[in-house]
């Protein structure tokens, strides 16, 4: 009984631990997207609103990004919901915990504020336990505390920004892309991907000069191409386990916890 | 400009995704090979819009101090520094070069 309480606690204190490391990474990509926003000349609404209501770092990035590059809100909008269309297996990956028990209500009510929360990181806290409890508290722990955090580092980042008068000179333009790297590295995990990622970029840069703002990096999408095999051999390439959090059905979620 | 109205739709589709997952869990299955085609899918976008982020402004080359900052935050990302450090990184390295008189 005390053995079991103590790895509980100990496991608990883990939690807290890798929750508040990837809070701390994450609140530093909310102030640099909060200060790129403004430094870009977006009202400060534009960041802060986006951070509460579509809470998903990569596609506030696309988005504001494509639209900074002088894109269309359509070429945005477009970005943004094509980077979150794995929001969708990672909410059947934990469909399981987004609810608490309780009542009938209780369980709408929390399910609806669950999703909000299903992140890249909350999903990947979860996938590392099997156990319905740990699960649940790993993904709302996560989720709970990576969405104050955000929302408190976007505003501070706008802040930052309109504070500063000469951003070029502090060279706060090369964060941006620096943090969309960052992102996109740990996702890279096999072959395909990778030629997938910079044909797809190469094709984006090529086209810049001659295409409206905002289609070239849709246009990458292309790459994906690469991904294409006329007859698959089940797990060919054997791809992406080793830097993934394994799903109860076998595919392979990246984990970003060192963004 | 962004309109509130584009704001709202990213929002409304991104919940819509979200959301989908687990209403939909009990009733269907997806292919197996789709969960990695949407994170390649976001890798894709992820590396253009970082490639023509770092590269272009506007229609044009966006001038030598801010690639060669990125560069060096990817180079530290890739030995999977931590993140404060790239960033830190990518700012100082495209600002001195800047101070330096490289553009």
């Amino acid at each position: 009984m005390r053995l079991q309480w103590r790895t509980d606690l100990l496991s608990d204190t883990a939690l807290v631990r890798d929750v508040a490391l990837v809070c701390l990474a994450d609140g530093i990509v909310g102030v640099s997207f909060g200060a790129t926003a403004v430094a870009g000349g977006l009202p400060w609404w534009v960041p802060v609103g986006m951070s509460l209501l579509v809470f998903a770092g990569g596609s506030q990035f696309a988005a504001v990004g494509v639209v900074l590059a002088g894109g269309s809100p359509l070429a945005a909008v477009a970005a943004g919901a094509v980077l979150n269309t794995r929001l969708f297996p990672y909410g059947l990956a934990v469909s399981d915990v987004t609810s608490t028990g309780g009542g009938r209500a209780r369980r709408w009510g929390t399910r609806l504020i669950g999703a909000q929360l299903v992140t890249d990181e909350s999903v990947a806290f979860a996938l590392r336990h099997t156990d319905p409890a740990r699960r649940k508290a790993a993904f709302w722990t996560c989720g709970a505390a990576l969405f104050t955090v955000w929302n408190i580092a976007v505003p501070l980042g706008v802040l930052a920004g309109s504070a500063m008068r000469n951003t070029a000179a502090f060279g706060l333009d090369a964060t941006f892309p620096a943090v969309l790297l960052a992102l996109a590295l740990p996702t890279l995990t096999d072959g395909r991907t990778r030629i997938a990622a910079i044909g797809g970029a190469g094709v984006a840069v090529a086209l810049t000069p001659v295409l409206a703002a905002g289609l070239p990096v849709l246009a990458a999408l292309s790459g994906l191409a690469a991904l294409w095999r006329p007859r698959r051999r089940p797990d060919a390439d054997g791809a992406g386990d080793s830097v993934g959090v394994r799903q109860p059905t076998g595919h392979a979620i990246p984990v970003r916890s060192n963004r | 400009m962004m309109p509130l109205l584009a704001i709202a739709a990213l929002a409304a589709i991104t919940y819509a995704l979200r959301i989908a997952g687990p209403l939909l869990a009990d009733r269907v299955t997806v292919p197996a090979a789709a969960p990695r085609l949407f994170t390649s899918a976001a890798a894709v976008l992820l590396m253009a819009l970082a490639a023509t982020s770092a590269l272009t402004a506007g229609h044009d080359f966006a001038g030598w101090a801010r690639p060669a900052g990125v560069a060096a935050a990817g180079l530290l990302a890739a030995r999977r520094a931590p993140f404060p450090v790239v960033v830190l990184v990518a700012a100082s390295v495209t600002a001195l070069l800047r101070l330096a008189g490289i553009h």
